[in-house]
């Protein structure tokens, strides 16, 4: 039996551009299959957020998609009207923010911030949306959902706060979850906490995760597979633990090296080795010539 | 703690309004302009001055009118006007209502108008629709008040007059109302025919009043919420399937609402302000018309009295602006 599983996302060649003709998107594919977790991992500026952001239809009005398909389980978003689009997305994807301190309204509660997608866009009754987000505050382990669900976002802490985003993600049941640095602006005992709170939803849940972040250490604790992103460009797709045992690309293998390990950190401390960047700089020249080729 | 900090901007308000009573009297009074001589014919005797003097306590040193006229007001007595021989409080409070129609309709025309075209403009931002609201907002702002009711009475009231030029009613109606608010007692009574003629002499002194601040909510309100809707809970809301409008409404305009608020509140008592003029030049008959009135006629009891009133309204707005502000900010109402 080898039915063919439809991917939960699919991105086909997705370029996108500034104002000014410059390309962020370099011909991205990539693919997320139902409950599996893709790491999307890259330098700052390498493009790995753009992508979650354009998966999302929440991309900065600046940069635009000049060519690509985007596919949701199977449905075309780019051929949607925006209306269906959005409420597709609203349905069946959620995100967790990269900053728990700015991604909840500071003057809205938290409880309704929690229940709005359920009730106003799925069309649950306030009951049911109640419910579930009790439920879903226990899974992610906090204790006084009332006082949670009562308080203004500055009356709870950081690690607190993502507890509820995550929650908040988890809730509707949505098939893909795009997580954008999720741990980076935590401090480091609540990263680990939060991190294995993401994979433990993740595995009982079974939803599918675009895990975008730089840290290959949380790649390797939470994806089974790996999309490396320089300026815009996949430059290698694996398995994680093929990724780990034997990186192919000269980029991926720097990024290794330059990843710092506790046990020396100053030495481990170091950028990415110049001579591999100059080759970098010269494939990706390449590659851009001749994509314009065509596009004139 | 809550008590404390009410009674310290009660004893500020007095401190405030007792600073105005002192400036306004003073100034009056050193001005050049004696209200005497409007009063008496030409050729009156230096007794008959004298006398007259003597009579409405002019005769006496500055600081004593001040303590005499201070030990009334608190007992609530204005003293008399001058000019029209009254008791001052019974006519400014005859008065007030009037102007504060007139206010409180431009000022809802101005949130109603900055308010919608604020959304608008952040709603199709980088567009024609932003670029023609900002042209307009700019010609709304940079024509004051005054030149506005000009410009208003030449449209309505003598190219097209769909419009009633002067006055507050129309002279040949019966008036049922016990109250001065007209407009209000109007709707409460349900008697809508004097609504609609009462709008009709209202609505263009109003616009006049109402479009430069309309336009300065339109521009700040517009600026704030382009800052609120970049901001990552409105972009998890978009996520979350609502479309744009619905994020500027549920998310985006409350917070963003703030800073808008101060600056109304400043510009509210500016616009109470621009009444004096805009009424005069409708003949409409409020506190500012008469404040004009008052000081062309040297009335130093009534245009004390027309002063303190106005100064205890704005000390009120500024009251309610940051009530209303601690009302708004969940932050500000735990500290």
């Amino acid at each position: 039996m080898s039915a063919v599983v439809k991917p939960c996302l699919d991105i086909r060649s997705l370029s996108a551009v500034l104002p000014n003709g410059q390309r962020v998107l370099r011909s991205v594919s990539l693919s997320v299959q139902p409950g599996e977790v893709r790491a999307l991992v890259g330098e700052s500026g390498a493009g790995k957020t753009m992508i979650g952001k354009a998966v999302l239809g929440v991309l900065p009005t600046s940069v635009r998609i000049v060519e690509g398909d985007m596919l949701l389980e199977g449905e075309d978003l780019g051929r949607l009207q925006p209306k269906a689009r959005r409420t597709l997305i609203g349905a069946r994807t959620a995100l967790i923010p990269q900053d728990p301190l700015t991604a909840l309204n500071p003057s809205r509660r938290i409880g309704p911030q929690m229940t709005d997608r359920l009730v106003r866009i799925l069309g649950w009754s306030g009951q049911r949306a109640e419910t579930r987000i009790r439920q879903l505050l226990d899974e992610v382990q906090i204790r006084d959902p009332d006082r949670v669900t009562k308080s203004y976002p500055h009356e709870l802490s950081g690690g607190m706060r993502q507890r509820v985003l995550i929650a908040a993600a988890f809730a509707a049941e949505p098939r893909l979850i795009v997580a954008d640095e999720p741990t980076t602006a935590l401090d480091v005992t609540v990263q680990k906490q939060i991190l294995r709170l993401i994979a433990q939803l993740q595995r009982e849940h079974g939803t599918a995760i675009l895990f975008v972040t730089h840290d290959l250490g949380v790649v390797a604790k939470i994806s089974q597979k790996v999309s490396v992103l320089y300026a815009g460009k996949v430059v290698e797709e694996a398995e994680t633990a093929d990724l780990f045992a034997a990186p192919q690309h000269p980029y991926t293998r720097a990024l290794m090296a330059a990843t710092p390990r506790y046990t020396d950190p100053f030495a481990s401390l170091k950028p990415v080795d110049e001579a591999v960047l100059a080759g970098l700089a010269a494939e990706i020249a390449a590659a851009d010539q001749a994509w314009r080729r065509p596009h004139g | 703690m809550l008590l404390q900090r009410f009674l310290i901007r009660l004893l500020t308000m007095a401190i405030t309004l007792f600073g105005v009573a002192v400036v306004v009297f003073v100034v009056i009074r050193v001005a050049p302009g004696d209200p005497i001589a409007m009063m008496l014919p030409p050729g009156a005797t230096d007794a008959d001055i004298a006398r007259l003097r003597a009579l409405y306590g002019l005769d006496k040193t500055i600081v004593e009118q001040f303590f005499i006229w201070l030990s009334g007001v608190v007992r609530g007595d204005f003293g008399t006007s001058i000019s029209l021989r009254q008791d001052v409080l019974g006519l400014v409070f005859n008065r007030l209502p009037a102007t504060l129609e007139l206010a409180i309709v431009a000022l809802l025309m101005a949130l109603a108008i900055g308010g919608t075209t604020a959304i608008l403009g952040a709603r199709e931002r980088g567009t024609a629709v932003e670029a023609g609201i900002d042209i307009a907002s700019g010609a709304a702002l940079s024509i004051p008040d005054f030149l506005w009711g000009l410009v208003l009475i030449l449209l309505f009231g003598v190219l097209v007059p769909v419009f009633d030029i002067s006055g507050r009613v129309s002279p040949q109606l019966d008036l049922p109302f016990v109250t001065q608010f007209y407009l209000f007692e109007s709707l409460a009574r349900l008697r809508f025919d004097l609504t609609k003629d009462l709008l009709g002499h209202m609505l263009m002194p109003a616009i006049a009043l109402a479009l430069p601040l309309a336009a300065i909510i339109s521009q700040l309100l517009k600026q704030s919420l382009k800052e609120v809707l970049d901001l990552d809970y409105v972009v998890l809301a978009r996520v979350k399937g609502f479309s744009e409008t619905q994020v500027i409404l549920r998310e985006a305009l409350k917070n963003a609402a703030l800073p808008t608020l101060t600056l109304v509140g400043v510009q509210f008592t500016f616009l109470i302000g621009g009444t004096v003029i805009v009424e005069r030049l409708f003949s409409y008959e409020g506190l500012g018309n008469m404040a004009i009135d008052a000081v062309i006629n040297r009335d130093l009891p009534l245009i004390q009295g027309i002063v303190l009133v106005f100064a205890l309204l704005f000390v009120l707005i500024n009251l309610a602006v940051d009530m209303m502000y601690a009302l708004l900010n969940p932050r500000l109402r735990h500290g």
